[in-house]
């Protein structure tokens, strides 16, 4: 009977009570909004958002219905004119409508974890080697705690300014704004990761490094059979600090240098000022919440299935 | 040997007219010969905007197809703002933009950023408005009489501002309003309209460094992005402003401010955004350069058909979150010809977005030299220019040679009739003295510093800070 209870208890504790604590919210939420009266009509609350889902989704799938048109079109151009002009190659453009909402998630997820994933190819070996050598640390040190703290915000003209001097191609394979948003994201998302990994190495058991300087392991099985084990657990804790960063990072990237994706969309609404713009800016919100919360049961993820691995 | 001087300049003077006169003629007689576009070299583009309801040519030449049927392939971009979206055309990132008139004139002398950009498509006339706070409104309207309805007579003159502020001045308070862009069309008809009614909006003075445009000021005028406007007037940062619509109406719809008057009233039927392209894009892709052109006369044209028969649909396009994206009902109050002042004072304005009618996309050379002559006015041109060198620079900027090449085309494939241009074998590219100023100057395109000297307020010939 003891035991039933106690299940009951757990139960409630993991399905109750987030259940009951969403309800509350969305009712503190529907009040509030309810009560708040800007410029632009009256604060979304929970319904308007449901909705704005419902209509952005429509959205989607009409410009994808006009993508469909436009490749029809073209190809009965591209026809006449060969018949016209056979010297002509035909060639397909992309569509060039309007990026919708799911679109813009899909760029703002590729940005993200390609910037996320230049700052690991970084940080990582940089923090293995740090936790390595004291001198190292000492030297790079001073470096990474003056950067760590700086804003987004002031990186973004360098980065901006640099890749448009540096990266000139005709026709590039990606586009400076994705090379913008991306190194943004690196810049701020390197110094956590290479933090986490430092500390980790540095606090290793002595126990396992005496092993392997009995064992005369050489460097490299040193790092792979001592090191990386033993730190996998700080390394995936600066992962999971350094892509909660990247991803509040990114959309700030994008909302102010106009790049494509999720910041881009809400400081378009934000500009565009309809009436529907604060429930479209409330859907993204709730959007990026939830992508957040998903990038980090990703990684924690992953470093379960890492570790099984061991 | 004074007079015999002067006799030598008015005769280069006469020579350099007649050379200009010369090459815009013989540059008029070749369009006349009509000949079939070519393919176009450069079939992707990208062109830039900003959200304000008269980037519609390039809205529905995109959505009638027009840009299609030319073969071009073009991606229309919302842009942060002026100086992001002159400088995306001028590093190539952009192929063309919607711009403020006196943009490609001033990065042509070299104000502000230096590069040759040209126009051969004007997008429209009239379509911006000057709004003032609640607060000023109701210190303004003492000052101005009534019609029997009990709504103010319009136009409204700056004269009715000026107890106000004063009123400021002498409180310590700075009068402070808005605009979009140092060389904008906003600008330059809220400083015609202050200074109409006597209240001094502040000189330029580049050569010194300052580009406030704040010497001697009255009025602070400061640079505000279109689309913050009326956020910034909520704030009360600032106590008005000019822009184009929909952020009037926006102002009006949201209860924080009342548009005064509109800018076909300060100059009725004046030339307001044109679409810039680099001098470079022109010369390396010629057939591209018409084409874009033909599809953006064809979308102008759509726009005005059947007496604005087309506007609703035009709203409702421009609607669309990714260009203007405001409400519809914002966006039709100006568009489908009525303008709304005091909430509630909603009257007919035909004209207030032309986009056709009136050889509204022909680019006036008339137009580039009245933008030329508000930049030496207030200062932005800091040195005497002879009246040649404003029309040099006008045929530098101004390019009706593609312009009648693209009109010649449509004429030949039948989609517009002749009639409906200005005859190109006569064509001057100055319009008639032109009259209906809020002030009731005349403005002669042909006699830039003549008319310069004529206002009573800013520099004149001889004048330098």
């Amino acid at each position: 009977m003891a035991v039933v209870m106690l299940k009951i208890a757990e139960l409630s504790r993991a399905i109750l009570l987030p259940f009951i604590g969403i309800a509350i919210f969305l009712a503190l939420w529907a009040v509030t909004a309810n009560s708040i009266e800007t410029s632009l009509g009256k604060f979304p609350g929970p319904v308007a958002v449901v909705s704005q889902f419902d209509n952005l989704y429509q959205e989607h799938i009409t410009e994808r219905e006009k993508a469909e048109a436009f490749y029809q079109r073209q190809e009965t151009r591209n026809e006449a004119r060969v018949a016209n002009d056979p010297s002509y190659v035909a060639k397909v453009r992309a569509y060039t409508g309007k990026e919708t909402f799911w679109d813009q998630i899909v760029t703002s997820l590729i940005t993200v974890m390609s910037g996320f994933i230049l700052a690991a190819i970084i940080a990582i070996p940089l923090g293995i080697w740090m936790g390595l050598s004291r001198s190292l640390q000492a030297a790079i040190n001073p470096i990474i705690q003056i950067f760590k703290p700086v804003s987004p915000l002031a990186w973004l003209p360098l980065v901006t300014m640099v890749v448009s001097a540096l990266y000139v191609s005709p026709d590039p394979l990606v586009s400076k704004s994705f090379i913008n948003s991306m190194l943004t994201v690196t810049l701020c998302s390197v110094w956590p990761m290479i933090i986490n990994t430092t500390i980790g190495v540095t606090s290793i058991d002595s126990d396992l490094i005496n092993v392997s300087k009995v064992l005369r392991l050489s460097a490299i099985t040193h790092v792979q059979k001592i090191v990386l084990p033993a730190s996998i657990p700080m390394i995936f804790t600066g992962m999971r600090l350094s892509l909660g960063v990247a991803w509040m990072v990114l959309i700030a990237a994008e909302m102010l240098a106009q790049n494509p994706g999720l910041g881009k969309f809400v400081w378009d609404e934000f500009q565009n000022g309809s009436s529907d713009s604060l429930a479209r800016i409330m859907a993204a919100v709730v959007v990026i919440g939830f992508i957040g919360f998903l990038l980090d049961r990703g990684i924690l993820a992953l470093q379960h299935w890492v570790s099984w691995d061991q | 040997m004074g007079k015999n001087m002067n006799w030598k300049i008015s005769l280069t003077q006469q020579i350099k007219s007649l050379l200009l006169g010369v090459s815009i003629g013989a540059s008029l007689c070749i369009n006349t010969v009509s000949a079939e576009v070519g393919f176009p070299e450069k079939e992707e583009l990208r062109f830039g905007f900003i959200k304000l309801t008269d980037m519609a040519p390039i809205a529905v030449a995109y959505e009638k197809g027009y840009f299609e049927e030319e073969g071009l392939y073009v991606t229309i971009e919302a842009q942060a703002n002026w100086k992001v979206l002159l400088d995306g055309v001028i590093d190539g990132r952009l192929d063309g933009a919607h711009m403020l008139a006196g943009q490609p004139i001033a990065a042509t002398i070299g104000y502000g950023t230096k590069a040759h950009i040209i126009t051969p498509f004007s997008m429209d006339l009239n379509g911006n408005a000057i709004t003032v706070s609640n607060d000023v409104w109701a210190k303004m309207k003492p000052h101005i009489a009534k019609q029997a309805d009990g709504f103010p007579v319009h136009p409204i003159k700056a004269d009715a501002l000026k107890p106000v502020v004063e009123e400021f001045k002498a409180a310590g308070k700075p009068f402070n309003m808005g605009m979009v862009f140092p060389v904008s069309t906003h600008n330059y008809e809220l400083r015609y309209w202050l200074a109409a009614g006597g209240i001094h909006p502040g000189f330029y003075a580049p050569h010194k460094g300052d580009t406030s445009g704040q010497i001697d000021a009255q009025a602070l005028l400061s640079v505000t992005p279109p689309p913050q406007m009326p956020s910034t007037l909520e704030a009360g940062t600032i106590n008005g402003y000019c822009v184009g619509e929909p952020w009037n109406q926006q102002a009006v719809f949201k209860g924080i401010g009342v548009p005064v008057v509109t800018d076909y009233e300060i100059w009725k039927d004046n030339p307001e955004k044109v679409f810039g392209i680099t001098a470079e894009f022109a010369e390396k892709y010629p057939n591209t350069t018409i084409r874009l052109t033909r599809a953006l006369i064809r979308a102008a044209k759509w726009l005005d058909d059947n007496n604005n028969a087309n506007r609703p649909e035009a709203v409702k396009i421009l609607s669309q979150s990714n260009y203007v994206g405001a409400d519809y009902e914002v966006i039709a109050n100006s568009m489908t010809g009525t303008f709304e002042y005091e909430k509630g004072d909603k009257r007919a304005v035909p004209d207030f977005n032309v986009f056709f009618r009136h050889h509204a996309t022909y680019p006036y050379y008339s137009d580039a030299i009245w933008y030329l002559t508000q930049m030496r006015r207030w200062g932005q041109i800091e040195q005497d220019k002879s009246d040649d060198w404003y029309k040099d620079i006008a045929a530098k900027v101004y390019r009706p040679d593609i312009y009648a090449k693209a009109a010649q085309s449509l004429i030949d494939d039948k989609l517009i009739p002749a009639a409906d241009f200005p005859d190109f074998s006569k064509e001057t590219g100055f319009k008639a003295p032109q009259t209906h100023f809020i002030d009731n100057l005349v403005y002669d395109g042909s006699k830039p510093n003549a008319y310069i000297n004529s206002f009573v307020i800013g520099l004149k010939q001889g004048d330098k800070l």
